[in-house]
């Protein structure tokens, strides 16, 4: 399995997923895109700066804490919670907005534009606009915007526009498509900021690589705290999938250590009552990469449901379908229902209030905790929940 | 020689340039399109391209999305758009593209693909969002069935890739005539001649120029310089706008014959 650390190849595989999907005119832009992160990597500046970025403004590193009230009540496993909640903008999205903005500074170009279907990233995307002075501009669904409005007014409070997206479910697909056409169209002087591990290459690439900072502090943190041991599994929830890589990518070659996605379970099993990519998909191409996608049987993208807007999405990101192919990883889903419950007892029990997405990370924990005595699971707790703090109020009535 | 071919060597020994004309099959219902499609041949269009609709249509503007959504309602799949184009095909000889977003054609599978279409009377398909990269195997069973395969060529598309493009096609090659989504515009990216003759100096396939061209002063501005001229949007928000009404036929015939006059090289201005 070592070789799977080393993927994508130049094309942008791993395996047979992933690629560049994408009509002829965005293949000059992303192709420029590439070039601008090949000479990044390989220049010390840009990761000196990176990293001083995340320690200054965001806020890194996060600790991983141990969560002993939660364990204790579950009464099995050792469960370790990654902070991502505790970062600047309150997720781990910005790890990757701060990565982006210094290529759109390097490219030279003076705007933003960014999807947004939890408004995290497009939080993090208007963060680093206001920081590095970049217009901004972040394509939403309207259903989104609904269900996530304090984010709405907060990427507007930076200075952002959000426009709001009518197609479809109104939700993160119909945002990216929108986004990516205002990308052919403005390209020259406007970068596309993809916020999750999506989409043609090299975004999946660049996506994980800025969030495998993730997965390296927890790694370092766990040795440091549980005598150079590693933990037995890691849990992430699945949107697209970059707070899931990021986590799970430095741990590829530890054999020994588990990974387990959570996709959205939604409310119930048959197609556009979930964003369950693997369980109800099949390999297809949606925005760019050849992943798998939930679709009917004529090849049209299906709609899903979430009460989290942040995996309310089509397909996956093509890394994470690769990991499951080859056996690495597996993947599993959560209801909406499991992931409210999980709110309520880690707010309760741990002072923590998780996003809605981190939320469905938690419930699989909670599920698995008590059958795995003596072993450790690493969770990561991708966002913190004030975002979601209305669709609460609205869900838990007995709490008003 | 493919009826594609043929059209391309009648239209050089001719007054004319060749005229490609953009419609979305099952827009605003599957039972229309061959009527709509006769009539645009007997305004004048040269080739007709029969779109598959698709969800996520993220190279079309609002135009072809709205016909897509139309098509879709009405129960339009990618074996609808076949069994349409068997349709046209027992009533007209005219080159027939069909043009598909690449996950309708993935779930169908390329073999079934290339062997029904071909089997309808089909003689190319663009694939939209199947960049040349990733097209062997596509490209494999285009051959093997006789059709051709059509590539996009953008103003930002490099010399190189211009070879590779024009190796991968045949039939002709289309231009995009600027970078973006398709729509009409009211005036010629400043970009598009000159991307016509970049390719012209390493091609010898017939050109044909779209996105962006609708009125008839575009057709006048570009025929001096490509083989055709592609309209889509012009047509699909006349039959958007009108779907419905019993003169469509005749208007959409009116509107290619005002767009084909102005492809006529003895009265374009150069
Ligand atoms: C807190 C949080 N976690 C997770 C996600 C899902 O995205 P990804 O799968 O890319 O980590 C989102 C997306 O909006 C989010 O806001």
């Amino acid at each position: 399995m070592a070789a799977s650390s080393t993927l994508p190849d130049d094309r942008g595989r791993f395996g047979r997923f992933g690629g560049r999907y994408v009509p002829e005119s965005l293949i000059a832009p992303i192709e420029e895109l590439e070039e601008t992160y090949n000479k990044a990597v390989g220049d010390e500046s840009f990761s000196e700066e990176l990293s001083s970025l995340l320690r200054e403004y965001a806020g890194r590193p996060t600790s991983l804490y141990y969560a002993s009230r939660l364990t204790e009540r579950l009464g099995g496993a050792r469960i370790y919670l990654k902070r991502e909640d505790l970062l600047h903008t309150g997720a781990h999205k910005i790890n990757n907005c701060l990565g982006q903005a210094l290529l759109a500074r390097r490219m030279g170009k003076k705007r933003i534009i960014a999807e947004t279907g939890a408004g995290q990233h497009g939080v993090a995307s208007a963060t680093v606009a206001a920081l590095f002075g970049f217009e901004c501009c972040v394509y939403m669904g309207e259903e989104d915007m609904r269900r996530q409005a304090l984010n709405v007014f907060r990427m507007r409070l930076l200075g952002a526009q959000v426009i709001g997206v009518k197609a479809g479910s109104r939700t993160l697909k119909e945002a990216i498509s929108e986004a990516m056409r205002d990308w052919v169209t403005n390209f020259e002087h406007t970068y596309y900021l993809l916020g999750s591990a999506l989409g043609p290459h090299p975004y999946p690439l660049i996506v994980r690589d800025f969030q495998t900072v993730i997965g390296r502090e927890t790694r370092a943190q766990f040795k440091e705290m549980e005598e150079g041991e590693l933990p037995d599994a890691l849990i992430a929830c699945v949107g697209g999938g970059s707070n899931a890589i990021g986590l799970f990518h430095p741990f590829l070659s530890d054999e020994n250590v588990r990974m387990i996605g959570v996709e959205a379970g939604g409310r119930g099993s048959n197609l556009g009552d979930h964003a369950s990519r693997f369980e109800g998909g099949l390999p297809g191409v949606l925005h760019g990469t050849y992943s798998y996608v939930l679709q009917d049987d004529d090849g049209q993208i299906a709609l899903t449901h979430s009460v989290s807007a942040g995996l309310d999405y089509a397909s996956v990101g093509p890394e994470h379908a690769w990991l499951r192919e080859s056996g690495r990883a597996e993947y599993v889903s959560c209801s909406d229902e499991e992931a409210l419950e999980a709110v309520r007892l880690l707010s309760r029990l741990e002072g923590i209030i998780p996003a809605l997405e981190s939320a469905h990370a938690v419930a699989e924990a909670i599920k698995r905790a008590p059958k795995a005595s003596g072993q450790t699971l690493v969770v990561n707790l991708s966002g913190r929940g004030d975002k979601d703090i209305g669709i609460y109020r609205e869900k838990m009535p007995d709490l008003e | 020689m493919s009826r594609i071919s043929k059209t391309f060597e009648q239209l050089n020994t001719g007054r004319s340039r060749g005229l490609v004309v953009y419609l979305t099959g099952g827009d605003p219902h599957p039972d229309r399109t061959v009527d709509f499609v006769l009539a645009l041949e007997k305004g004048g269009a040269d080739i007709v391209e029969l779109g598959v609709p698709f969800s996520d249509p993220v190279a079309d503007g609002p135009v072809i999305q709205c016909a897509s959504e139309r098509s879709l309602q009405a129960g339009t799949n990618l074996a609808g758009v076949l069994d349409i184009l068997r349709r046209i095909r027992e009533r007209s000889d005219i080159p027939l593209v069909i043009f598909s977003y690449l996950n309708p054609v993935l779930r169908y599978g390329f073999e079934k693909f290339t062997e029904d279409a071909a089997t309808a009377g089909a003689d190319g398909a663009l694939l939209t969002d199947l960049n040349v990269d990733e097209a062997g195997a596509y490209m494999e069973q285009m051959e093997h069935r006789g059709l051709d395969p059509v590539f996009l060529i953008a103003p930002t598309t490099s010399l190189e890739r211009i070879k590779t493009l024009s190796q991968s096609s045949r039939g002709f090659l289309y231009l995009v005539s600027r970078t973006g989504v398709t729509g009409e515009q009211k005036s010629i990216s400043e970009r598009a001649i000159p991307l016509v003759e970049r390719v012209r100096s390493v091609s010898k396939l017939p050109l044909a120029l779209g996105f962006g061209l609708s009125e008839r002063k575009h057709m006048e501005e570009v025929a001096p310089h490509v083989d055709a001229a592609v309209v889509g949007s012009a047509v699909v928000r006349m039959i958007g706008d009108q779907g419905d009404e019993k003169s469509l036929p005749s208007r959409l015939t009116a509107l290619c014959a005002e767009l084909k006059a102005g492809l006529r090289l003895d009265t374009s201005t150069v």
